[in-house]
């Protein structure tokens, strides 16, 4: 029977596609998987741009950190693997000019480093930095701008290091793994890594730290990485961009969800498309089944007939809608060159496989229960054509729908909250719209006698086909409020995204400033006209125990957890919880409470420690033991470039302790002199420019926006494809209708204006359901999601209304205009509806 | 004797459910058909004769009594069953034609054959197109057909698998005076050259009186004729 029904199927197909009759539905779904996998092509691509830009931190996509140089078997293997590498050596040593010297971090790199990003020079001290792709030649050196200003030294001066002299080619402005950390208080000097014999510095028992750099593909860096983690040595520290920089992670994951809801929108598009065109081709078909039923086909027989069909065409939409995709988003990343990176990698082959994994769960959501029903056509229908299926038993119309946009909403954001919040909101939407559009169908019904004829008409119509009606309104309204919600996400959302990192954000840190010259330091910064953030105390300590038990005998499932309880930790106390923290849990300390034993930690450490409220923590500050229970735990948000601290102390523990001050100002570009002179009155200051960690910060973001906006060019095509079928949807009724109205003697305008008025009254309420959406979702995204502020805006009630009516009655004018111009006759003959 | 009867109905009887209450559509009919025979049923509209004739050809349940067609009691069978049954021994003609329009004149045809899983589909639907004169119009679509043609296809369609019992309901019923006579002498003609027992459901007493037996159906009863 299988073969006879696949026969069959393929047959029909066949037949059907050249008589024209599958064109509508394929062409929707074509559009539908053709919208989603372009996005996810593009915001595939996008993501691996960021992620390398990321790894710029890190000069490198992965980087191995030892006390002692790492062994040559890694590199090597790493080359077998078609890795490129690059080798760092660091160094405390004083660099000497004349009668004057400094203690500086000697970085040795070798001819290939960075791997990742570039390096930024100049010829002043604090000038605009040039970026070049490698480090100085053997016999030059490049210092900073803090150890030229501490030496008094210029280029083209020459200065010693160890054994050997050097001539200063260039000022380091700027390292990609400078990073946002402070492990690093001394100035620096970047030289060749094969001059570093020659100076002598290198001695059995230095204390020097050496990196070994690898980048490739991302495959083949995938497959390393985890032969690197097995084989490295005690002692062996691997890093990736999670741990190198918490600002560009925090960038990325933000970026990251904004692409997820643009991906989100467009399959939330396809799944109404696909709904619309599934049920007009079970309407369509409802005749054909029963008369094959008549003909003697079991249920079974026709049920496989069309289940073959649905499956040809989700197979060749998907086949048409990747490709399609896969062009638009080449055409795209080309004509964007200059935003991109010039080296982007090629998409991989993830979004194929999502866009027939969504034409297969949206076909079988949206499409399998109308053909579950068609299956149930009395073959009576052939005498009696009011006879259709019995009606569905709610869970097979709504459970597979429900079970498919579940399905892919989780797949594309990966996220609980964000998820539930997004499935309730989307299911009370519906339900809201489900309802307010039996209303006005009700509404409608009352005030049809009140009105012209064409009106009285065009309403009658939306009363009299009252299920249909609904279901128009849920996906007209659905697809407006998408629309509108993605036109709020793209100008407001982002311009408070692009707002929450302001121009005049702190772009140079300030730390180790000594208790005694805290005053003068601050007086300085105000003569100085610099913006200044909060200061803060900062203490080195290390942790000893938790919960009394030494930390030495711990294991910590995260391996962030590992490097905390290893590493010194600076540490702060703190009266006021920043505007840039959030308590997660636990509760931050009054006045009452200060002095005694509490803590409060970034999530960060609660997580790599796995703490919770309650728990003793025991640090060892400079040789006192102090022990104290976490009480807080807080978010804190990174990008905000102020001083923060991943553990905090109320005032009143740790006031008597030794320690210095550390803060944040902003300095307009330019400034280099102002820093220079700093740098010589206060000396044991150290000055640390982020401005090109901000720059990197910035960047991420324009590549999201950027990303958000080509996806809302999708995304509009996929929601016009909606209302596109929509209005197919009722098209052959329509045809039917408007020929027995002509028949009667109604002129053409009155029964385009009859078609008009429906498709009006249709897309005024289904914009305004649309606006009021928009704006609750756009509220709810912008905190749950994005955390920006959100302000209501009434345009978009303006749009949602006059948009809404325009765009729904020229599509269903446009749609019907080719009914309007046959001759009568022509529809009424074997077009009954 | 009982072997010759190729349709049965026994006390058959359909009701519906109505505002008013239930209303009895089809009445105690009683009824046999031999093979071979043609038989006409008449009636004035909203008579029941279209519900009598769906019941006969298990198209829909009777509400009491039982049909039996080809020896096979329909009320014993589910859908699939009755389906089955129809493939294999009956066929139709329809007012409205009921061709899928997305197939040609000759796919039309073709799809009995198809059902029953014939390999040689075509050829024998081709040779069912040219006895009713279409040769010349197998690539056409329904909409490209007049009405007349489209029936010619729906009648080669019935006899293609040359049924036991060919049911037809109203079949010139949408056609003007003249194709009409022509659509009839085609099915009177095939019917007598194939041995197929012939239902035929109208309103149009001429027609009806080209069979060799006529009953008459009113207010759900069937009376001779």
């Amino acid at each position: 029977m299988l073969q006879r029904a696949l026969q069959l199927g393929l047959r029909m197909l066949g037949r059907e596609w050249r008589s024209g009759e599958l064109g509508v539905l394929l062409l929707a779904l074509t559009v539908a998987v053709g919208a989603l996998t372009g996005v996810g092509f593009l915001v595939n691509r996008i993501s691996q741009s960021v992620a390398l830009q990321a790894n710029e931190v890190l000069a490198a996509d992965l980087r191995l950190e030892a006390s002692s140089a790492p062994d040559d078997r890694y590199a090597r293997e790493a080359e077998r693997r078609a890795l490129r590498t690059a080798r760092t050596t660091s160094v405390l040593s004083v660099v000497f000019s004349g009668d004057r010297n400094q203690l500086a971090n000697l970085r040795a790199v070798s001819g290939a480093y960075p791997l990742r990003g570039a390096l930024g020079v100049s010829s002043t001290v604090f000038g605009t930095a040039q970026l070049r792709a490698t480090g100085p030649k053997p016999g030059e050196v490049w210092p900073d701008s803090k150890l030229l200003a501490a030496l008094g030294v210029a280029v083209g001066d020459t200065v010693s290091v160890g054994a050997r002299s050097f001539r200063v080619s260039q000022v380091l402005i700027s390292r990609p793994d400078q990073g946002g950390g402070f492990g690093e208080l001394a100035p620096s000097l970047l030289m060749n890594l094969a001059d570093l014999p020659s100076t002598q510095l290198l001695q059995p028992g230095s204390r020097a730290s050496h990196a070994l750099l690898f980048a490739g593909e991302r495959e083949a860096i995938a497959e390393f990485k985890p032969w690197l983690e097995r084989e490295r040595q005690r002692g062996e520290r691997l890093r990736d961009v999670r741990e190198a920089s918490p600002q560009i992670q925090s960038a990325i994951d933000r970026a990251g969800r904004f692409l997820s809801l643009a991906s989100l929108v467009a399959v939330l598009l396809c799944a109404i498309a696909v709904a619309m065109s599934a049920r007009r081709y079970v309407k369509r078909h409802l005749d054909s089944v029963a008369l094959l039923k008549t003909l003697g086909a079991s249920s079974n027989f026709t049920l496989t007939v069309s289940l073959v069909q649905l499956l040809l065409i989700a197979l060749a939409a998907a086949l048409l809608g990747s490709a399609f995709g896969y062009v638009v988003q080449s055409w795209l990343v080309q004509a964007l060159q200059g935003l991109l990176r010039a080296d982007l990698p090629p998409p991989d082959l993830v979004p194929l496989a999502l866009g027939f994994l969504t034409a297969v769960s949206l076909l079988a959501g949206f499409a399998l229960p109308p053909l579950l029903q068609l299956s149930r056509v009395p073959a009576i229908r052939v005498l009696r054509r009011d006879m259709g299926p019995p009606p569905p038993a709610v869970w097979l119309a709504f459970g597979p729908a429900v079970a498919a946009v579940t399905f892919l909403v989780y797949w594309v954001v990966r996220d609980w909250t964000f998820f539930l919040i997004f499935v309730a909101g989307l299911a009370l939407f519906v339900v809201v719209l489900a309802a307010a559009g039996a209303l006005l169908v009700k509404f409608a019904a009352a005030m049809r006698g009140t009105v012209g004829v064409s009106w009285r008409y065009g309403v009658a119509n939306l009363s009299r086909r009252r299920a249909e009606s609904i279901v128009q309104i849920v996906a007209f309204g659905l697809g407006i409020m998408i629309l509108l919600l993605l036109a709020v996400v793209r100008n407001d959302l982002l311009t408070d995204w692009r707002k929450s990192l302001p121009a005049d954000l702190p772009n140079f840190f300030f730390i180790n400033i000594p208790p005694d010259q805290r005053e003068q330091f601050f007086d300085y910064l105000d003569a100085e006209g610099a913006k200044t953030a909060r200061a803060l105390p900062m203490i080195r300590a290390r942790l000893t125990a938790l919960n009394g038990k030494p930390v030495e005998t711990l294991q910590f499932a995260d391996p962030r957890g590992e490097g905390y309880s290893q590493r010194d930790q600076n540490i702060t106390w703190q009266a006021e919880l920043g505007n840039d923290n959030r308590l997660v849990t636990g509760r931050w300390w009054t006045e009452a409470d200060h002095g005694k034993p509490l803590v409060s930690i970034s999530e960060e450490y609660q997580q790599g420690l796995g703490l919770k409220i309650g728990d003793r923590m025991t640090f060892d500050v400079a040789g006192e033991t102090i022990e104290a229970e976490v009480a807080s735990v807080r978010h804190i948000k990174w990008d905000s470039f102020q001083p923060n601290f991943f553990v905090v102390f109320p005032p009143g523990l740790l006031d008597e302790l030794a320690g210095t001050w550390m803060t944040s100002a902003y300095f307009k570009p330019g400034d280099g002199g102002v820093i220079a002179e700093l740098v010589r009155r206060f000396p044991s200051v150290s000055v640390f420019d982020l401005d090109d960690l901000l720059a990197q910060v910035r960047s991420v973001i324009d590549k999201a926006v950027f990303a958000v906006q080509s996806v809302f060019v999708f995304t509009l095509f996929a929601g016009l494809t909606v209302l596109l079928a929509a209005v197919q949807a009722t098209r052959d009724e329509r045809r039917y209708e408007s020929a027995m109205l002509r028949t009667l003697g109604a002129s053409r305008a009155t029964v385009t204006r009859g078609i008009l008025a429906e498709f009006t009254a249709l897309g005024l309420l289904s914009g305004l359901l649309a606006a009021t959406g928009a704006s609750i979702a756009g509220y709810v995204l912008a905190h749950q999601v994005l955390q920006v502020p959100y302000a209501f805006d009434l345009t978009i009630w303006i749009i949602g209304l006059i948009g809404g009516a325009l765009l729904v009655a020229m599509s269903g004018w446009l749609a019907t205009r080719s009914v309007l111009r046959q001759p009568p006759a022509s529809s009424l003959r074997g077009a009954a509806p | 004797m009982t072997k010759d009867i190729v349709l049965e109905a026994r006390k058959l009887c359909k009701q519906v459910s109505s505002p008013e209450g239930p209303l009895t559509i089809v009445d105690d009919v009683d009824f046999q058909v031999t093979a071979g025979e043609s038989v006409a049923i008449v009636g004035a509209s909203g008579a029941g004769k279209s519900t009598l004739l769906a019941l006969l050809a298990g198209l829909d349940t009777p509400t009491t009594g039982s049909v039996l067609l080809a020896g096979e009691d329909l009320t014993h069978l589910d859908e699939d069953g009755r389906a089955r049954l129809r493939a294999a021994r009956v066929g139709f003609v329809f007012q409205s034609f009921h061709l899928v329009p997305a197939l040609t004149a000759l796919e039309n045809v073709m799809l009995p054959l198809e059902l029953a899983g014939r390999s040689d589909a075509r050829p024998v639907a081709l040779a069912a197109l040219e006895r009713v004169g279409l040769k010349g119009r197998t690539g056409h679509y329904p909409r490209q057909l007049s009405g007349g043609e489209q029936q010619r296809v729906a009648i080669a369609r019935a006899f293609v698998t040359e049924p036991a019992v060919l049911f037809a309901d109203e079949p010139t019923g949408n056609l003007d005076t003249v194709t009409g006579a022509r659509i009839a002498d085609l099915l009177f003609d095939l019917n007598a050259r194939s041995h197929t027992t012939l239902v035929l459901v109208t309103h149009d007493r001429t027609l009806a009186a080209r069979c060799a037996r006529m009953w008459v159906m009113e207010a759900g009863r069937l009376v001779p004729g």
